[in-house]
Parts: structure tokens; C-alpha cells; sequence
């Protein structure tokens, strides 16, 4: 299903340097059309369908139109990303309809803290890592048994 | 040339990726460059948020041990490794990330990563090394986490710069180089050591569809071979280069499967012949030890499959609606509890593909299918370059101190190449580290290398007249384009060039027909891989004439010669090995048994950057002792 862009709801993220799908695509192929200021997926084929730019589209101007060469017409995913959940809804081509919500993190974005919290140490030659072991939840590293 | 500024950024440790082993490197990395003064930069080819294989989310941990609570030990992943890959494996790595992987697993909870908890507040297990978890975000936080480290140490992150090349001298690595995918700009990054860890490779064999679902790979299309040729062209020693990866997964969209064998403990038939684990059991004597030995090899078990689909039985079935019914049945005379589980299970069921795999829940949806209701189809998928799941492939580190083993000649995970580390897909002969266990080996070589740079670490020695000629060529594919671009009056056929995409189609032609793809049903032969490498030879040579009209395409364009060199590597292991030791993921008609006498050993490799020349030469498996 590559991402595609619904003309009306597509801003172009106005008054930004690039478009929020742009930043985001892992595979570079989302575009923005400067004269129309509208964005688009050059290269359909080349999609994975990840749908990130579909969670990030801050209009919910994309979504997803599932491979022409496999799946049958009519059918839709579609997320709506909160910030510590998401909702689906699952549309079947026979018009049926099925609604998912999942968490998604159990900490405030941008909070997650390196160490974990855990005690770290200073010596750079114990194969022990930063946080180790107290995030074993050891008291040494592991050594083979001799 | 085409008008790019150059820009050459100078620091201690450059690391080279964005997935889960890059990930972890920076984290830990930061940690200590803090404490030593060291400097680190990041390169990513996109966005840190959703980039490398986990950008979608994933819906379980593959690797987590159990240590703490005495559920298994480190030699217990060893055992496991080595009966999956047929008696393979780098012992020794497999033993290192199994010790650190579960501090991993602690951080990412801490982080925010959402991991099934029972009613006892204990780990929800998927399979005996698998946990659940709600993974929509997973790369988020694990990308925040290494961000935070970074921004916290003074480093530096650079997206959407993509790498093409390693700088090394006399077997040193000196830095590396490539471009802005956004604007006119080639990057030289110059370091005392380097990290690499830029995933595996996808799109290097034909995939089942290549319309528009071309891209719908298993792994994603933007695991390009980039840590296979960064790691060859700078001279290091490869192994594993014959162990690919086909996963049998939902067909066609390729949808995940451990939750439904591990979990809802279903089982796949095909329709003509039933359950092929069943019906051809004594095949497995054949795969004798590791045939025998449970869990049996995922390989043989695509292999029993493999057999029923050139029988003509398929298709392949997984039984989703009697798994579920089981599951369900011990609530059957409490409607409202029965009701209850089913509605549980259906959830679980879809979040699975909506956390990793959003396609193959449009695909159940446009073909409504509801899997308490009916079975669903399975199919091999095409082969993946992915030393971080099934397959092996990838560069021959240094191995960690403690263990007496043959294989240390430096800083834990450093190739043969002095200075340049390798994590995740990049390092070979270590399977199943999964998304955790990549994230403790990018961390266990961070560590690593900022104690290399702080004993050994000397300045960096690049000389600008060769980047000069680096540069030149990186951007011929520009240069080609504006040349001749205007000669034809369609611009994509013209006898100057090809486009990368025609270049990409001509590539997996040679390794699907040649090397056993899809359409040969996997099987290959020396006569064939004979052939096929006269073909790659013609290939290689005009790689440098593909054109790119921007720098997408010029991305697109180096990604292909990534590919190039991942693909001929795997057809000189594939013709080295005389024997077929993995059927399922690949088969040598001419030497169809499995031969522990003379082919129980790694078979490792290196390009010699001086003369151009491959050798290629066994190496011995070691065995952890007691284990």
C-alpha cells in the first residue's frame, strides 16, 4: 500500500523548511511540489509502507492505498497517533469495521534517560557496560564457567 | 563535476547507521566519550526517529535470556544458536551479547518501551527467548535514548547524509565519505575509529512482487548492502557470506508468524499434503544432527515446506482459526469469559501486523479475512542479507577478551581492519541478536572503540587529492545525467547510461536465476554460479554508468553498487562451499548433502583494496567448551 496524499487536506506544512514526511520517510521518497504545495510519493514502488509519514502528517492528509499488484480494492488501516497511544480502524472491503487501540510508551516523550536510572561505573577496561550490572539486575557480568 | 561544497567534519568516533546496533553504540559511546573527552558523530542516511529496520515498530523481543530470574544462561543461547545455523556460529559473539542483551531489554522498559507483564508483574514470553511487547513506537524510544546520550556528551548527528565509502590506509581506517540526500554537499568525516553498522541488504534477489509492491520486502528496501561494502571495500575479512535468510511469513504482504507458532501455537499444512512437519518428518535424518535436535533449524522447517510447494501440494496454510479455537476452548461454558478471551486474542492478533507489519492487516482486510474464522495463506519470501536474525552474513570481529578463543586480535568487535568496529547486521557469524541483541553488540563496540581511541587512537591520515577522486567518481552518476541527458528524446534510454532502477532489475535478474531466487525455487549450481559471476563481472563494470538526475537517484544509484557487492560476494561463498548445509534457504544441486567432515567451518573472505583480488579460505568453528 504505498502512502499517498489527499490533495485538500495536504498543506504543504506551510512556514516549515520541509514537510513533515519528508523528514520522516526512512526511505526518502516523500516530495513537496513547491509551486502546488502539496507533497507526494515519488517512487510508490520503492514503498514499505510503514505508514510513519502517515502517523506524522500533522493534517492527516495521508494515508495508505494497499499494493495494486496484491490486495484486493476497498480496505483500509488507518492510524491516528496519540502521545502515548494509538487508534486504529481496520476497514474491510466487505464495508465491515473493526476499531484497535494500543499503547504505545509508558514514559513522556523525549524523556527517556540513557542510563535508565541504574548506577553506572568509571572503568573503561571491566567488560561490565555504563549500567552494568545493576540493569542486569546482577551482581557481576556473566563469565563463562571455567 | 557536479557543484557540491565540501565539507569535512573532524571527530574521535564516527559511527555509521541509524538502526538498533547504531543506536546502541551511540548510547553507550556517549557515556564514555563524556568521561574521556572523546568527540562522536553519528551518520544516518535518514531520520534517527524511524530509520533502519525497526521504523515501522515491531511487536516482540527476540532475544531476551532470563538471566536474573534463572530462566536460561548465556550458554543456553550458545546451544541454541549453533543448532539453528547447522553447527555455525561465532560462538563467542553469540556468548557475549547473550551476557549483555537482557541490560538492554531493562534500559528499553526504562525508556518507556511498553513489555507484556502477567498478572505476577513478570515478562509476557512469546516463545522461550520472546517477549511482547506494544512496539508501535519502539524505535522512538530507543532513538531518544541515544539522542539524549549524544546531545548530553557534545556530540554530533547528521541525517539524511548517506555513506559510500570507507577512507582507510595501510589497513587503517581513517574516516569515511558520502553526501546530503538534500543538498549539494560531499561530506568527509574524518575519525580515529569507526562504527559500522548500517543494516543488512534487501533487493539484492528479485522479490515475488514487482509491481507496485516491489518494495514490500520482509526487511525494508532501505537495507541497502551499505555495511556489506563498506566493510569489503575497506579491506576486512567477511564471513558467513553464503548464509542468507528467507523467511516464511503471510503471504505476499509477509506479515509476522512467531506470535501465531510460538504463541497461539498454531500449525502450517499445505493443502495438498497436511502438516509438512508431520507428514515429513524423516526427511530431517537427513540434517542429521541438527535434524534431529529441537527446536528443529528454521531453515529445515522452510526446507519440509519447500518440499510440499515443488510437490505441487501448496499452497501453505497457518491453521489461525484452530489455534484461536483452542485457545479459546477452556472458556467454552462461561460465555461471557469465552467471549471475553476471543475478543483478547483478536486484538492480539492485529496488533501484531499493525505494530510491524500495517500491510498485511490491509491485505486480511481487503481479502476479509478474519483469522478466528478461516486459515490464511504462508508463502518463502525472497532471500535477505540479515546476520542479525536467521542469516549470517557480515564482517569477522575481534571477539571479547575473557573467552580463550582463536578468534582475538584486537578490541572486541573491530574487524581486521584496525579502527573499524562492526555491529547489527554488519558483523557476521552471530545470529539471532534480533533488534535487542543488535542494540547490546552496537553498545559492546561502543565501548570498545572509545577504549580504543583512548589507548591507540593517532589522527587521522587522509589525503585530500584521493578524496578528491573519491568525489569525482561518487558523483559521475550527476555528472552522466547532465552530460548526455539532453542526446535522446526519452532521457531514460540513452546509450550513455541506465537508470538506477533498470541497473536494480538487471542485478536481481543475474541473483535470482543465477543464485537461487525465487523463481528457481531457491537451487543453484556450480554451473550456474559460474555463469552468474561472468554476468556480475559485466555488472560491476557498468555500475559506474548509472545517472541520477538528483540526489535521490544518486542515493539510488551508490545503494545498487552496495547491493552489487553484497550479491557477488554471496555467489563466491555460495560456489566455495561445496555442499548445501542450509536447503531451505539455499540448495547446490550439485553437492546436495550436508558434509560435517569436510564443511563443519566458516567460510570467510577478503577483497584486497590494493590488488582488487578476492581470496577466499576456511576457518575453523570454535566450540565453547562444556556447552
Amino acid at each position: 500500500m504505498p502512502s499517498y496524499v489527499m490533495v485538500e487536506k495536504c498543506d504543504g506544512c506551510k512556514g516549515q523548511d520541509k514537510t513533515a514526511c519528508m523528514y520522516i520517510c526512512p526511505n526518502d521518497l516523500m516530495v513537496l511540489d513547491k509551486d502546488k504545495m502539496k507533497a507526494y510519493n515519488r517512487d510508490p514502488q520503492m514503498c514499505w509502507e510503514c505508514a510513519c509519514c502517515v502517523k506524522i502528517c500533522p493534517q492527516q492528509a495521508m494515508d495508505l492505498r494497499g499494493y495494486a499488484d496484491f490486495i484486493p480494492m476497498g480496505a483500509s488501516a488507518t492510524p491516528l497517533r496519540g502521545s502515548q497511544d494509538i487508534m486504529w480502524t481496520v476497514k474491510f472491503r466487505d464495508g465491515s469495521i473493526k476499531r484497535f487501540k494500543f499503547p504505545t510508551r509508558t514514559t513522556a516523550e523525549g524523556t527517556a534517560d540513557p542510563t535508565g536510572g541504574f548506577p553506572t561505573h568509571d572503568d573503561l577496561n571491566s567488560i561490565a557496560l555504563a549500567t552494568e550490572p545493576a540493569s542486569l539486575g546482577l551482581s557481576a557480568v556473566p563469565t563463562p564457567k571455567k | 563535476m557536479a557543484n557540491f561544497e565540501t565539507v569535512v567534519v573532524n571527530t574521535d568516533l564516527l559511527i555509521v547507521g541509524g538502526g538498533f546496533a547504531a543506536c546502541g553504540a551511540a548510547t553507550e559511546a556517549a557515556y564514555w566519550a563524556k568521561k574521556k573527552g572523546v568527540k562522536v558523530t553519528l551518520v544516518d542516511k535518514a531520520a534517527l526517529d524511524r530509520s533502519g529496520a525497526v521504523a515501522m515498530g515491531l511487536s516482540a523481543i527476540n532475544q531476551y535470556i532470563g538471566i536474573k530470574d534463572g530462566e536460561n544462561t548465556a550458554e543456553d543461547y550458545v546451544r541454541y544458536v549453533r543448532q539453528d545455523l547447522m553447527g555455525i556460529s561465532r560462538e563467542d559473539l553469540v556468548y557475549n551479547i547473550a551476557r549483555h542483551v537482557d541490560s538492554t531489554v531493562h534500559l528499553f522498559e526504562k525508556w518507556g518501551l511498553r513489555i507484556w507483564l502477567d498478572e505476577n508483574g513478570k515478562y509476557v514470553h512469546e516463545g522461550r527467548w520472546q517477549l511482547m511487547i506494544n512496539g508501535e513506537s519502539y524505535k522512538i524510544i530507543i532513538a531518544e535514548a541515544a539522542k539524549n546520550a549524544m546531545k548530553d556528551a557534545g556530540g554530533e548527528i547528521y541525517e539524511r547524509v548517506f555513506i559510500v565509502e570507507p577512507i582507510v590506509e595501510n589497513n587503517k581506517i581513517q574516516g569515511a565519505v558520502g553526501f546530503s540526500v538534500r543538498e549539494d554537499k560531499f561530506y568527509v568525516f574524518k575519525a580515529k575509529a569507526v562504527i559500522c553498522a548500517m543494516g543488512g541488504a534487501v533487493h539484492v534477489f528479485r522479490p515475488r512482487s514487482v509491481g507496485e509492491g516491489f518494495g514490500r520486502s520482509w526487511y525494508p528496501p532501505f537495507n541497502t548492502g551499505s555495511s556489506a561494502y563498506f566493510t569489503i571495500r575497506a579491506g576486512a575479512e567477511m564471513t558467513c557470506q553464503e548464509v542468507r535468510f528467507i523467511p516464511v511469513r503471510f503471504k505476499d504482504a509477509y506479515g509476522p508468524v512467531g506470535a501465531w507458532f510460538l504463541l497461539f501455537k498454531s500449525r502450517a499444512i499445505s493443502a495438498g499434503g497436511g502438516e509438512y512437519m508431520v507428514v515429513r518428518k524423516d526427511e530431517l535424518n537427513n540434517w542429521a544432527p541438527y535434524g534431529l535436535a529441537k527446536p528443529i533449524p528454521a531453515n529445515l522447517r522452510n526446507y519440509l515446506g519447500q518440499l510440499d510447494v515443488d510437490a505441487g501440494l501448496g499452497p501453505l496454510y497457518m491453521e489461525t482459526h484452530e489455534a484461536i479455537a483452542k485457545l479459546a476452548e477452556q472458556y467454552k461454558d462461561d460465555p461471557k469469559a469465552f467471549k471475553k478471551k476471543m475478543k483478547e486474542l483478536e486484538a492480539e492478533a492485529w496488533e501484531d501486523f499493525l505494530d510491524m507489519t500495517i500491510s498485511q492487516a490491509i491485505l486480511w482486510a481487503a481479502q476479509n479475512i478474519k483469522p478466528e474464522e478461516e486459515h490464511s495463506e504462508i508463502a518463502a519470501c525472497e532471500p535477505y542479507f540479515i546476520g542479525s536474525h536467521s542469516g549470517a552474513s557480515g564482517a569477522w570481529v575481534s571477539g571479547p577478551e575473557d573467552l580463550d578463543t582463536p578468534y582475538k586480535w584486537g578490541y572486541v568487535n573491530m574487524t581486521t581492519v584496525e579502527g573499524l568496529f562492526a555491529a547489527g547486521d554488519a558483523s557476521g557469524a552471530s545470529s539471532h541478536k534480533f533488534s535487542s541483541g543488535s542494540h547490546a553488540e552496537g553498545r559492546i563496540a561502543g565501548k570498545s572503540a572509545i577504549k580504543y581511541i583512548v589507548e591507540k587512537g593517532t589522527e587521522p591520515q587522509v589525503d585530500m587529492a584521493k578524496v578528491e577522486k573519491m568525489k569525482e567518481r561518487i558523483l559521475r552518476p550527476l555528472d552522466l545525467w547532465n552530460q548526455h541527458c539532453n542526446e535522446t528524446t526519452d532521457p531514460e534510454v540513452n546509450p550513455n547510461y541506465i537508470m538506477p532502477r533498470q541497473y536494480l532489475h538487471r542485478l536481481q535478474k543475474i541473483m535470482d536465476e543465477y543464485a537461487g531466487g525465487v523463481s528457481m525455487s531457491f537451487k543453484t549450481s556450480k554451473y550456474l554460479l559460474e555463469r552468474g559471476l561472468e554476468l556480475m563481472k559485466l555488472l560491476q563494470e557498468d555500475s559506474e554508468k548509472q545517472a541520477a538526475r538528483n540526489h535521490h537517484e544518486l542515493m539510488r544509484a551508490w545503494e545498487n553498487i552496495h547491493r552489487t557487492w553484497q550479491g557477488e560476494a554471496h555467489m563466491r561463498a555460495i560456489l566455495f562451499r561445496e555442499e548445501t548445509r542450509w536447503p531451505g534457504y539455499y540448495f547446490r544441486t550439485d553437492t546436495p548433502k550436508m558434509d560435517e567432515q569436510n564443511w563443519r567451518c566458516f567460510v570467510n573472505m577478503r577483497w584486497d583494496p590494493n590488488t582488487g583480488e578476492w581470496s577466499i579460505f576456511k576457518k575453523d568453528v570454535w566450540t565453547m567448551p562444556g556447552v
